[in-house]
């Protein structure tokens, strides 16, 4: 079993600003993480390594700052790391990222073949949610989005079966390998990395794969020239003007606080409340 | 398998960066231990950053190290509610490379220096905090163990960076918890501002610098200090008083900031720029009486964790480098010689450090802070008196110069008495001799 995981290093969001004037996110002096969502990814390939055995490769687009993100990775318990990185990626939007790391990935199965690829759900930079589905078109592996949990795994049958969030429940999908996940928040713990684990990541060589090393065939389509994103224009959301209430709580009285609360969001909501005094008074 | 090295340097400030650099540089195998995200992620400073101690670690640090400011100008403000009466030098002396003093932005600074400590070959783990030492049979320290899964990691000798109140060294019982008179608590505000408007408020050109040292009205008569730094594009302000005094008082930092920041000869200089940044930190600021054993079998002190601040020149992360530095040519020497890191031989680390201006510099001053916090006058009554002075002289209003000048000698007599003005002088005399 072979797993790749895909990840991105991004700006905390929890120390982000948005540029009073441009509108674009201010990165300097904003510490990098892995993107929340990928930790999740890494966890479920960890899992599924555990259980079955196999190699996780975690690998990343981005500049060589990124090897940080690989290297705590590797902590949790990868096998090896790969930094996708080369001047012309610089700029490139989601069709460009992917056509990069769909060329590694199949340059990676030339040395192991893939059987399946995890990614977070999306980044919280971009929030695009386009590059796992880009890499599986490209690599035409099986898709399978919002994953909220991995049910099984069958090397032997060359088989997968997870459950996907959906609008209005939880979908049972199953599907033939190789395959492509994004998972979803949530979807399991994060691990805490051992002693050992953490020696090994901070002495672990990060490989670093240029376009050469990543079999790029076709330059046209990487970096900025391989961007046909265009932002035309950026904006904040307005702010919404709704307010927290306060409702005076009387310990001694939990009775009178529920029915005073009650009567607050009832009379914001007039209809209900005549349809409940009519249910309330059958006669 | 466990792991073993040389010497586990735990903590990445500057005490520790220095002591592992140093030890690495020698050829010993050295592990860093870290608690934050990244080193600098939970280091706190004014921030000036004084030349010599880092040029004696890493001459060219000019080449590469990310400085904000070079200070040309030093200003020294005794305040009172509206007023201040100070001294301010400044000399082209110091605009001439190489450069005495910077101001840094510590986040930077410290993930640069971490950068050539690992460069030098240590071994740096993040994100692990140290829970315990680990001793033998007779008590020696044989290393750490960190809070994760198979966390024992051994070494020859331990050196303590850990910080203000050195929580494993106080775990492990080497010194006691840090007290409230000993620890001042300092809060600061990084304030944004276009670096045209601080070149002009300051009088600033290039890349030259300004800080103002304060004291007065602003620690409401506890004994503290006030600053104001200034980086390429903000401002560093902040205020620190004794822990003891802010408990008494029953004061926050924060008031205290805030009332700092709106005194009139303050606000103007920070008007109209962003705080984007808030941090508050633990100071030793005992001085020489308030050191603890700082050494033992298998383990040393150095910077914070030792109490190494000399609290009236705002010194604090050069003495850190200086000791973090001696310790580890203490130990290079010990494993040179094939000598084990026993107290006995540790002992070598003390005469080091009373051969340097640390010792020297914290007896100097060793009976200052006791001076002034049993003699509230010379932190209100003597700011309030030299302001009052300094307007009654200045201000012209038909009154003649002689009845101005009795008038200010009678407000000093009827403050301090004459005899209290002569003890007061003898005390300030014997506290800084």
């Amino acid at each position: 079993m072979h797993i790749v995981v895909c990840i991105k290093q991004v700006p905390d969001s929890a120390h982000i600003r948005v540029h009073p004037v441009t509108n674009t996110i201010m990165r300097q002096g904003v510490p990098a993480i892995i993107n929340p969502y990928d930790l999740f990814a890494i966890e479920a390939a960890l899992r599924l390594k555990d259980r079955l055995g196999g190699h996780v490769t975690v690998m990343s687009m981005g500049p060589t700052q990124a090897e940080p993100a690989l290297r705590k990775a590797i902590s949790l318990g990868c096998d090896d790391a790969i930094l996708v990185t080369d001047r012309v990626f610089a700029g490139a939007d989601t069709l460009a990222t992917s056509y990069v790391l769909a060329s590694a990935i199949r340059t990676l199965g030339q040395e192991r073949p893939v059987d399946l690829v995890f990614t977070g759900k999306q980044t919280i930079d971009g929030d695009t949610a386009q590059v796992g589905p880009g890499i599986a078109r490209r690599l035409d592996m099986q898709l399978l989005t919002y994953v909220s949990r991995i049910v099984e795994v069958d090397p032997a049958k060359r088989s997968i079966v997870v459950e996907r969030r959906a609008e209005g429940g939880v979908q049972v999908l199953q599907t033939a390998l190789p395959a492509l996940v994004t998972m979803l928040e949530g979807s399991n713990e994060v691990r805490f990395a051992s002693t050992p684990d953490m020696f090994r990541a901070v002495r672990a060589t990060v490989r670093h794969w240029d376009r050469n090393d990543a079999g790029i065939e076709d330059i046209k389509q990487v970096g900025l020239k391989g961007s046909p994103t265009i932002v035309s224009r950026v904006f904040g959301p307005t702010p919404r003007a709704e307010k927290a209430r306060q409702v005076p709580f009387d310990p001694a009285d939990p009775d009178s606080t529920a029915a005073s609360l009650l009567e607050q969001l009832l009379a914001d909501v007039p209809k209900v409340r005549k349809e409940l005094e009519q249910r309330r008074s059958p006669s | 398998m466990s792991e073993k090295f040389d010497v586990i340097v735990v903590g990445a400030g500057p005490a520790g960066n220095a002591a592992a650099y140093t030890l690495a540089r020698a050829g010993l195998s050295v592990l860093q231990i870290e608690r934050g995200e990244y080193p600098g992620s939970k280091n706190v400073q004014g921030a000036i950053l004084y030349a010599d101690a880092l040029e004696r670690l890493i001459p060219d640090f000019r080449e590469s190290a990310p400085l904000e400011r070079h200070i040309v100008e030093q200003r020294m403000w005794v305040l009172d509610e509206e007023s201040y009466i100070g001294g301010h030098y400044r000399s082209a002396e110091f605009a001439r490379p190489p450069h005495n003093r910077y101001t840094i932005v510590r986040a930077r600074f410290d993930k640069w220096f971490s950068d050539q400590v690992q460069k030098a070959g240590a071994l740096l783990l993040c994100e692990t905090t140290v829970k315990a030492l680990l001793r033998d049979a007779q008590g020696k320290v044989i290393g750490v163990e960190v809070e994760r899964d198979e966390g024992r990691i051994y070494a020859d000798a331990v050196v303590l960076a850990d910080g203000a109140n050195s929580l494993v060294a106080t775990r492990a019982g080497l010194r006691e918890d840090i007290r409230a008179e000993h620890a001042a608590l300092a809060v600061k505000e990084v304030i944004f501002l276009p670096r045209e408007a601080i070149d002009a408020r300051f009088n600033l050109t290039g890349q030259e610098g300004a800080v103002i040292e304060m004291v007065g009205g602003i620690t409401h008569r506890m004994l503290g200090t006030g600053f104001l730094y200034t980086n390429k594009d903000s401002i560093s302000i902040g205020i620190g008083c004794m822990l003891s005094d802010l408990k008494r008082q029953r004061l926050s930092p924060v008031e205290l900031l805030e009332g700092m920041k709106a005194h009139p000869a303050i606000a103007p200089l920070i008007a109209g720029g962003e705080p984007r940044e808030y941090a508050a930190h633990l100071i030793p600021e005992g001085g020489y009486d308030a050191l603890p054993q700082l050494y033992g079998d298998g383990w040393m002190l150095v910077g914070d964790s030792a109490g190494f601040v000399n609290a009236m020149h705002r010194e604090g992360s050069n003495l850190a480098m200086t000791t973090g530095q001696l310790a580890a040519e203490t130990l290079i020497e010990l494993f040179r010689d094939k000598q084990p890191a026993t107290a006995a031989n540790l002992a070598r680390y003390r005469s080091r450090l009373d051969a340097s201006f640390v010792m020297k510099d914290l007896k100097k001053y060793r009976r200052l802070p006791g001076t002034l916090e049993r003699h509230r006058q010379f932190l209100a009554d003597y700011p309030a008196l030299l302001n009052q002075a300094a307007h009654t002289m200045i201000r012209v209003d038909g009154v003649d110069k002689r009845r101005k000048e009795k008038e200010i000698l009678d407000a000093f007599r009827e403050r301090r008495s004459l005899l209290g003005l002569l003890g007061d002088a003898f005390r300030l005399w014997r506290a800084t001799r």
